[in-house]
């Protein structure tokens, strides 16, 4: 009998003082499913994943974490929660400054005080799974975009999360270029990692997700299995997002 | 005219003259570089401390804000009779030279300030939420990406204003501090003719400035290149 892993209960959120962007989304996540979070731009589906690694302050509402409540006022708790989430940004985001094999170390050395040498020989081969063997040395800017999306794949993983957030990680690629970086997503699904995947890509999310939630004005309007959400829709919403999303 | 100033030149460029204006250049170089160097450090503990994101609390921010504001838009010699009478007024035993120290130090603070700030702000919150988001600390986030992306825009103006306050010691002469233009002012009353006392400065102020200057070049471009792992 499954525990719930992650669970988020009546999460809103709101900044600058304008409504909520998040308006009561609750959530419940099993270990080792992936979870498709789509809907159209402004929905409110990346500010869930910012949400849950502390970028925003949810305004309310409970986030449980391995049946821990985690306090986002708190140092401690936040601490404890960025330690087992961690994050894929659309654009990136590697630290322009370091070699992919630097950024992909980095964490695990300096915040977590590993050795450097087994740190390194696992950032290595996190490198080497991504195909990126022969990159190890190249600075963010000498990537293509796909190549530092997956050196960001890379880096995340070596933190050892339970929970893996994807924030459109394929959005700013040139579309030769996400084939390659679905491919990792998929590999890290059939190892039975738990992931969020915020993402345009339809039929990836379909393929890959276990559950669909799909989000529209802040709002949760829908959850279930892909086949479901994608083929019988029931909120008229939804209805008029798949299909606007069919005849593209 | 010209032949009086050849006759001078031997007896201006005596021992006790090359002396006095030795102490005077050595008083110079104190005042600049080591006024610069207190004052960039001090400069960069107040961008730090402004900064909402580092560890900007707010009072204190407002006071470093407040403090960068002024002291930036103040002539120097204003600045300099006001740390001066800030010493009579406090009662507290100070010599010129420390007067035009303190002077040097409060005012490069302000500029350096601000050139950390623009700095700091040169490196984009994606870089941050990154760090955040894998609970580097605050000093940590400075120390292995903010500063490290960000010497590049800070260098460049840095030694310019360095250049800078390497000339605006010259106005310490005014409370009469024995440096360079203080010195050529009184080798001047001593009856030496202007034109030798004022082009020798001249000549060792660029003598001083211009490699301090070519150094600020090299730093840039050392900083441009990349560690190879």
């Amino acid at each position: 009998m499954g525990l719930t892993f992650l669970s988020i209960q009546g999460l809103s959120v709101s900044y600058g003082g304008k409504a909520d962007v998040l308006r009561d989304v609750s959530l419940d996540v099993q270990r080792g499913e992936v979870i498709g979070l789509i809907g159209p731009s402004g929905s409110g589906k990346s500010t869930i994943l910012r949400t849950l690694v502390g970028l925003l302050k949810p305004r309310s509402g409970t986030v449980t974490l391995d049946g821990q409540v985690v306090d986002y006022t708190s140092r401690a708790s936040l601490r404890g929660a960025r330690d087992r989430f961690a994050i894929v940004f659309q654009q990136y985001n590697l630290f322009q400054n370091m070699t992919a094999l630097r950024n992909v170390a980095i964490a695990p050395t300096l915040v977590k005080k590993r050795a450097k040498a087994d740190v390194e020989a696992e950032a290595r081969a996190l490198l080497a799974r991504v195909g990126l063997a022969e990159k190890v040395n190249a600075y963010p800017d000498e990537l293509s975009g796909g190549q530092q999306q997956r050196v960001a794949i890379a880096r995340a993983l070596a933190l050892k999360p339970d929970i893996l957030l994807l924030d459109e990680v394929t959005a700013a690629l040139d579309p030769e270029l996400v084939g390659e970086v679905l491919d990792t997503i998929r590999a890290l699904q059939r190892d039975g990692m738990t992931m969020l995947i915020v993402s345009h890509e339809m039929a990836f999310i379909r393929e890959v997700a276990s559950r669909v939630a799909f989000l529209d004005q802040g709002l949760i309007v829908e959850t279930g299995p892909p086949a479901e959400v994608f083929d019988q829709p029931r909120s008229p919403r939804l209805k008029e997002f798949t299909s606007r999303i069919l005849r593209h | 005219m010209w032949e009086q100033l050849i006759e001078d030149v031997p007896r201006f460029f005596g021992f006790w003259n090359l002396m006095f204006l030795g102490q005077a250049l050595l008083n110079t170089l104190l005042l600049s570089y080591l006024g610069a160097a207190f004052g960039f450090a001090l400069g960069f503990c107040l961008a730090i401390g402004r900064h909402p994101r580092l560890y900007g609390i707010a009072p204190l921010r407002l006071l470093a804000t407040a403090y960068v504001e002024v002291f930036r838009r103040i002539p120097f010699l204003v600045k300099l009779m006001c740390v001066f009478f800030a010493f009579q007024l406090s009662g507290a035993q100070a010599s010129l030279f420390t007067v035009a120290l303190v002077t040097v130090v409060l005012s490069a603070a302000a500029f350096a300030a601000e050139i950390a700030r623009a700095g700091i702000e040169s490196v984009p919150a994606p870089q941050w939420n990154a760090a955040e988001a894998m609970n580097f600390s605050r000093w940590q986030m400075l120390s292995r990406i903010i500063a490290p992306q960000s010497w590049r825009v800070v260098v460049p103006p840095l030694f310019g204003y360095a250049v800078g306050f390497i000339k605006s010691t010259s106005i310490a002469s005014q409370i009469g501090v024995m440096e360079l233009t203080y010195a050529a002012k009184i080798l001047n009353t001593r009856g030496f003719s202007a034109l030798l006392c004022f082009g020798t400065i001249l000549v060792v102020y660029f003598l001083i400035c211009w490699p301090t200057k070519r150094f600020g070049e090299h730093l840039e471009t050392r900083l441009g290149q990349r560690p190879q792992a």
